[in-house]
């Protein structure tokens, strides 16, 4: 994974005792970068003579809903992990939690190698029956009522398979904390609680946040694939355009979903540009 | 509380990581005196550092007491003691993500100070330190020398006034030259502040010169003398002990003692350099010396003549320019080391001493270094006689 290189990055990249707008020139052109092409991308497309069924299958409205639950399911999945990963790796490299490591480890690596395909349909199946049973149970009548069943199965089953990169990049900044800093802080009188959030925390974040890029990455792709078990998304698009044979559909979803995911990774980069701590 | 009693006493401390394994420190009893700096030292992995942590509890000891300024602190809170400790390692530990500032105000603001009283202390500390708190307030560490950190560091345990501070091979890290320059700024911190400050190092040259006291440590942290440089220089009571503070203590004991507490000599006739070659001749006839002291019209010495220069030319003339220049030379407060370092690269057997002014005061003759030698040995030997004759 690339993303725990980027802790080496402060280290070797060496002093920057100056801003310089060209460190972040790529984090200010990109947005216009991206919406350059999605405005070229639609023009084009209006200017089309589409075949009736096409039409129908990429309305405004319906893009815009698929959009929507594509993003839904990308921030729930990822909020998920936030709240799971997080705390967990943080727990795991405590003094005692050091042991349960290497198994919790082995867990979340084994979430990532199970095709997607498969774990979503394994979550349909363990929740599915949850959801099924309507009427009688809180979750189908607060979220699954609101969001629907199918997505957010998808969201549960997107937490599992991104939990890896954020659980590891939250052990591996943690780990990489300097020692002498540790103990200097404990030296002085601050408390292990103390030592966590003031130091190894913050001097954690960057590796952290390369952690969080990925698995927004990873989720808002695999989000493509919520259709397969009724959670909708951009994959409805693509699946519509093949089933009816229109490239242009194909495309069209193909085309949003890649710079959806631009996008994201582009709000990860300013995530990890704003929240770096200055002195790194 | 009296002034006698010490600030830190540790009472029969041992610590032992397993029941089988013998003890990384065995049952150590010490006194820490207020304000002077008690330096451990002893070679790799004889406890050195295990005892120094056990202080401020950072290693919990397994059994035995510390009293801290009269107050058994074995069970308190250890981070309220630990707030009370100034505490400096080899690695410093500067927090990376914090300003200079921040990191001087750490302890400050674990004591829940106020902002202003937090910054105008900061302040005050990078002053004491050397580094100018306009320029280095708002740095972070990664910009810092490995000596203004360590600059850094010290402020840092300081910060919250404590009266002992724990240092950890504290200039272990940076080079020799910058080393010798941050013992000397910190003894002369010291002066100002008088903490009681305990200090770990594995050099014995840096315990000679920072310790008032050195306890020297064997294997298990037992000590095997504690007592002052100098008389560790001159008298080690066993094999250990000669061994590790190595060849040349003798000399390195020189460093204790100076040259204005000397009864110079002044066996050598001196004339100003307008004199005439043949009345200097007369005096130096006239006395035991074979040579004689020209100087200058400000009485700073210039040159050593003999009967052999004076004899050359007419008795009439002056002096001046006459004789080998005057090399071994040294002012009142350098230390015996300083006078017979001068003695050998001028290849003389005795120094010219001058005042502040660089006015001929007298002479130091090598025979005096030997009889200062004498002295202290036999001094420190008294002492520890005592003791026995004691015990």
């Amino acid at each position: 994974m690339t993303a725990t290189a980027t802790a080496s990055d402060p280290a070797t990249g060496g002093p920057r005792d100056r801003w310089s707008p060209r460190d972040d020139l790529g984090l200010v052109v990109t947005p216009f970068v991206l919406l350059a092409v999605l405005a070229a991308y639609l023009t084009w497309l209006g200017a089309q003579d589409l075949p009736q069924q096409a039409a129908s299958a990429i309305t405004g409205d319906k893009l815009l809903t698929q959009t929507r639950e594509q993003i839904t399911i990308t921030a729930l999945s990822t909020l998920g992990v936030l709240v799971i990963a997080i705390p967990l790796g943080i727990a795991l490299t405590r003094p005692w939690g050091k042991r349960f490591a290497g198994p919790a480890l082995a867990v979340a690596n084994a979430g990532q190698s199970i095709p997607a395909f498969g774990l979503l349909v394994i979550a349909l199946a363990v929740l599915g029956r949850v959801f099924g049973r309507a009427q009688d149970n809180i979750l189908q009548n607060t979220i699954g009522e609101a969001l629907g069943p199918g997505l957010v199965i998808s969201v549960f089953a997107l937490i599992l398979f991104a939990i890896l990169p954020i659980l590891r990049n939250t052990m591996v900044g943690l780990q990489q904390v300097d020692p002498d800093v540790i103990e200097a802080g404990l030296g002085m009188g601050m408390t292990r609680r103390e030592v966590l959030w003031r130091i190894e925390l913050p001097l954690a974040v960057p590796v952290m946040l390369a952690g969080v890029r990925t698995a927004l990455v990873i989720n808002v792709g695999m989000a493509t694939l919520a259709f397969l078990i009724g959670g909708g998304g951009l994959g409805v698009a693509i699946r519509s355009g093949i089933q009816l044979a229109q490239n242009v559909v194909v495309v069209t979803g193909g085309v949003l979903t890649a710079l959806l995911a631009l996008s994201v990774d582009w709000v990860g980069a300013v995530a990890e540009r704003i929240l770096r701590p200055k002195g790194l | 509380m009296s002034d006698h009693q010490p600030m830190i006493t540790l009472d029969g401390v041992e610590k032992r990581y397993s029941e089988d394994a013998p003890p990384a420190v065995e049952r150590l009893s010490l006194d820490v005196h207020r304000g002077e700096i008690l330096v451990l030292v002893g070679p790799s992995g004889c406890g050195k550092s295990t005892t120094l942590r056990l202080i401020n509890r950072m290693i919990e000891p397994t059994s035995g007491r510390i009293v801290f300024d009269g107050e058994d602190v074995t069970h308190i809170d250890a981070n309220d003691l630990r707030r009370r400790i100034g505490y400096v390692i080899q690695r410093i530990g500067l927090f990376p993500h914090q300003t200079i500032a921040e990191n001087v105000g750490t302890v400050p603001r674990l004591l829940g100070w106020d902002r202003g009283r937090i910054s105008e202390r900061t302040d005050e500390l990078l002053d004491l330190v050397g580094l100018d708190p306009s320029l280095y307030r708002d740095r972070y560490p990664k910009e810092l020398s490995g000596g203004q950190a360590q600059r850094v560091g010290v402020a840092r345990a300081l910060a919250a006034d404590p009266p002992v501070m724990l240092m950890d091979e504290p200039f272990g890290a940076v080079d020799p030259i910058t080393r010798d320059r941050l013992q000397n700024e910190f003894l002369r911190l010291q002066e100002e502040v008088r903490k009681t400050i305990v200090f770990v190092t594995h050099d014995i040259d840096e315990a000679i010169k920072m310790g008032d006291r050195i306890a020297i440590l064997r294997e298990r942290s037992v000590v095997a003398q504690l007592d002052t440089p100098s008389r560790i220089l001159a008298y080690p009571v066993d094999d250990f002990v000669d061994d590790f503070i190595g060849s040349g203590s003798t000399l390195k004991g020189l460093h204790f003692e100076r040259v204005r507490d000397l009864e110079l000599s002044n066996d050598y006739p001196f004339v100003r350099s307008s004199e005439s070659r043949g009345d200097t001749r007369r005096l130096l006839a006239d006395s035991d010396a074979r040579f004689a002291l020209v100087l200058d019209e400000r009485g700073r010495p210039e040159r050593w003549v003999d009967d052999e220069d004076l004899s050359r030319g007419d008795p009439s003339e002056t002096v001046a320019g006459l004789g080998p220049k005057v090399i071994a030379m040294v002012e009142g407060n350098a230390t015996l080391h300083d006078a017979l370092e001068a003695m050998i690269t001028s290849s003389a057997g005795q120094a010219v001493v001058v005042g502040r002014d660089g006015a001929y005061t007298g002479v130091v003759q090598i025979e005096q270094l030997t009889e200062v030698i004498r002295r202290m040995r036999a001094e420190a030997k008294a002492h520890y006689d005592r003791l026995r004759g004691r015990a």
